[in-house]
């Protein structure tokens, strides 16, 4: 059932402010998620003021300058700084993006970082994936095959087959498409949601592929792919610009066309 | 999901910022939900008319209340809207409409067309 408010634990409170020295001109106050496991204390919001004349012009770098600076206590992911490894998905303003790919000018004012919507807080921004996964490895996202590999040569498809595939294999699996998701907030138990859909229907459209049918009974479910409302918040929000509600949209067709015979 | 931690549950529907499409998309739900109440409050009224004249003029008469009035316009935009956004569904539902640069754009047009139906009902009255 949803919960459309936080649980007891959860709530928010306020935490510290850290002063920018007096020096400083340009200066930017980040509003950051703050929970230690080990206090066993509500989360709290840190408010950090940064010299912007001193930080790189990401939300990344702003965010590290914090740790190097301000607070080393500060907890995130992150590893290649330029939007390919996913790893530094969190909601900022309001909207969950990349913090390495997102500038901080792209912003007027106050810059409020939590992390990813509706999971279980680790420490800091630091999600728990280990479900978002789990649900990863559920639709089998490799290939499967029946007829025997060719002795010399690859499986090769044409041109026009491996244009299909455009707009779903750069996705990096950072999961701001379905943690921006309010049928994945409420049902994820169950519902697969925008990111892990998207890779599943990344293997129905890949022509090498030979398990579409098999595919097709897995998803085959009042809730795997039919708790998609098209509410198109995660398309709205993929810092990839891909689109998984048309995947999404796509798969839907293929069950229903495969109902019709 | 319950888990046996005592780790919190990141902010959700308090931070999010919803997209104007999100805001349409929960909106359509909540009309759909006023539309069935409305509905009963329709019954009513057309079982007042078929109660004869004496019934009929207290119907009448209750109807010409300015709250009255509100919800019934209130009902036929929630009507538009709810209609408008069903029709983008089945757009949907055929695979068009996806694209994420026109998903604000549409969203404005179809409550600009709801406005426009529900104004175009009341002028030809």
């Amino acid at each position: 059932m949803a919960e459309f408010i936080l649980p007891k634990n959860s709530t928010l409170t306020e935490g510290k402010t850290y002063k920018a020295s007096a020096e400083a001109t340009s200066v930017r106050l980040f509003k950051v998620y703050r929970w230690d496991p080990e206090t066993g204390k509500n989360p709290r919001i840190d408010s950090f003021e940064v010299d912007m004349d001193k930080c790189g012009p990401m939300v990344l770098d702003a965010i590290l300058k914090i740790k190097n600076e301000l607070d080393p206590s500060l907890t995130f992911r992150r590893s290649c700084r330029e939007g390919v490894c996913g790893s530094c998905a969190m909601n900022i303003n309001g909207k969950n993006t990349l913090a390495c790919t997102k500038a901080i000018d792209s912003f007027a004012d106050t810059i409020s970082i939590f992390p990813l919507p509706h999971l279980q807080v680790i420490k800091d921004l630091v999600p728990d994936m280990t479900h978002f996964y789990a649900q990863y490895a559920s639709i089998k996202p490799w290939i499967t095959t029946q007829t025997p590999a060719p002795a010399d040569v690859e499986r090769l498809q044409s041109h026009e087959d491996r244009a299909k595939l455009d707009g779903l294999y750069e996705c990096v699996l950072c999961a701001c498409c379905s943690t921006s998701c309010p049928s994945y907030w409420w049902n994820s138990e169950r519902y697969l949601g925008p990111a892990v859909l998207l890779q599943a229907y990344r293997w129905l459209a890949d022509s090498r592929d030979e398990h579409t049918g098999a595919r097709l009974d897995d998803l085959e479910d009042p809730f795997k792919v039919f708790r998609c409302h098209t509410i198109m918040n995660c398309t709205d929000t993929c810092p990839k610009g891909l689109n998984p509600a048309k995947a999404i949209a796509e798969t839907k067709q293929l069950l229903a066309k495969r109902q019709l015979g | 999901m319950a888990f046996k931690t005592n780790r919190p549950t990141s902010p959700h529907l308090q931070i999010y910022k919803l997209p104007l499409t999100g805001l349409v998309s929960i909106s359509h739900r909540l009309t759909g939900m006023l539309l069935s109440f409305g509905l009963i409050l329709f019954v009513v009224t057309v079982s007042a008319v078929s109660m004869g004249l004496e019934s009929y003029a207290s119907m009448q008469n209750m109807l010409q209340c300015w709250v009255v009035k509100g919800i019934y316009w209130g009902f036929i935009f929630a009507l538009f809207f709810h209609l408008c956004h069903g029709i983008r569904h089945l757009f949907w539902d055929i695979g068009i409409g996806f694209q994420q640069d026109t998903l604000h754009k549409i969203a404005i047009i179809e409550i600009a067309i709801s406005f426009v139906l529900t104004v175009t009902t009341f002028l030809s009255l």
